[in-house]
């Protein structure tokens, strides 16, 4: 019978075989002396953090916490209870300062305030998608804002000025990248990943920002997996508790309300039923929706993948340089 | 130039098509990868612009905007609407 159970792991054995491919790929293959490893607070990161710290000791492991201004404040607790649990070094690089001279705020700000002019600094934001599960309607993204006396509008977005927010936010997650590289090369480190299988399969990252790295120790996994190895590798309960968060734009959002059609512990079992041809009807069940609900989150499976699939490319050459 | 060759001149010239020549009108430009969401947004887009349609947020299915055809009977009927609604104002 199709279930949850199809996602359970050894998580032993698993935390075993992804330690040895850690001390593999860092040490013998990319001749890494340590890791980096940006800390958000979340579950993806403190596993990641877990897992190299078993792999190639809590002394070989650097946890970057990287705030800026539209962090929540559980982001730097939480990113910091991670590491002390581990026993790991942290350093807190604010990065709000390169932020602010790169532009990302001001861009941001300026996006916003084509489609609502009254848009202020002290203003909150986000994107959102509705839901597809309620019908047909396309996946359209909306801006919500909030005044700072509690108002809240909601408008559709414009394709330019969606792009320039887009753009403009995605400087968080490239500075942060910046930020874990320079650490890296000055320790001889290999910089972590930390997007799990489905992050990674949805193209739920910033190309060259938290898509890059050195070595990605839990791509292959599903979030549900993740929080497995969590408690396998004692990883604080808050965190293993906290639902999911963007934690890229000033107005909190889940990851649901951002991106995935669905909880993740839905969409991980959709998403494996639809790698493994799994039949609509089954999967309902299992997922306590219907069947066309299913097809509908199926459709946005690959309607995501090939949206997002410049973000997996390499560089593209003319011809090939073997010798490397 | 009808609305239909419009909207396939529109879509031919603003996103990658492989095979112009072999777009069918009811062929869905989502299913087929011509557009993505944000796609869907330069289509409202240019609806908005070009034919002075407005989209409401209720008409954001595919059957309204997911291949040329469906498009172009949109657009026309949205028209068809408008033109009504004038001219019952002006009978007032």
């Amino acid at each position: 019978m199709f279930s949850s159970n199809v996602l359970k792991l050894d998580a032993a054995h698993e935390t075993a075989r992804i330690a040895e491919a850690i001390r593999t790929q860092v040490v013998a293959t990319l001749h890494r002396r340590g890791a980096v490893v940006g800390l958000s607070g979340g579950i993806d990161s403190s596993v990641v953090a877990a897992l190299a710290a078993h792999a190639l000791g809590k002394d070989k492991v650097l946890g970057l916490l990287m705030p800026e201004h539209h962090s929540s404040e559980d982001a730097l607790r939480l990113g910091r209870a991670a590491a002390e649990s581990l026993g790991i070094e942290v350093i807190v690089e604010d990065i709000a300062p390169a932020l602010e001279s790169a532009g990302c705020y001001r861009r941001q700000e300026e996006a916003i305030r084509e489609l609502v002019p009254s848009y202020r600094t002290d203003w909150k934001c986000k994107l959102s998608l509705p839901s597809i599960l309620e019908g047909n309607r396309l996946n359209i993204s909306r801006l919500t804002v909030q005044s700072p006396t509690g108002d809240v509008q909601t408008v559709r977005l414009t394709p330019t000025t969606y792009w320039q927010l887009v753009a403009a936010t995605n400087y968080k997650q490239r500075i942060r990248k910046v930020t874990e590289y320079y650490h890296a090369d000055r320790l001889q480190y290999a910089v972590a990943g930390t997007p799990n299988r489905l992050e990674y399969d949805q193209g739920f990252f910033v190309k060259q920002g938290d898509g890059a790295a050195d070595f990605k120790p839990i791509v292959h996994l599903y979030k549900t997996q993740v929080y497995q190895l969590a408690e396998h590798l004692g990883i604080p309960a808050e965190i293993r508790a906290r639902p999911p968060t963007t934690d890229t734009f000033s107005m909190p959002q889940t990851q649901e309300e951002f991106y995935f059609a669905l909880p993740y512990q839905r969409m991980d079992l959709c998403l494996y039923a639809f790698n493994h041809q799994i039949p609509t009807a089954i999967v309902a069940e299992a997922v306590d929706l219907t069947p066309e609900q299913v097809e509908r989150v199926f459709k946005d499976i690959v309607a995501k993948r090939r949206a997002t699939h410049y973000l997996h490319q390499a560089a593209l050459t003319v011809e090939s340089v073997g010798e490397v | 130039m009808t609305i239909r060759n419009q909207v396939r001149a529109f879509i031919i010239e603003n996103f990658y098509v492989a095979d112009p020549g072999g777009l069918a009108d009811g062929e869905s430009l989502l299913e087929r990868g011509i557009i993505d969401s944000t796609g869907v947004l330069e289509v409202i887009s240019f609806l908005e612009q070009h034919f002075g349609v407005e989209v409401e947020d209720g008409e954001l299915t595919p059957e309204n905007l997911d291949s040329v055809a469906n498009i172009s009977t949109f657009v026309a009927s949205k028209l068809s609407d408008d033109r009504t609604e004038l001219a019952a104002e002006a009978a007032q």
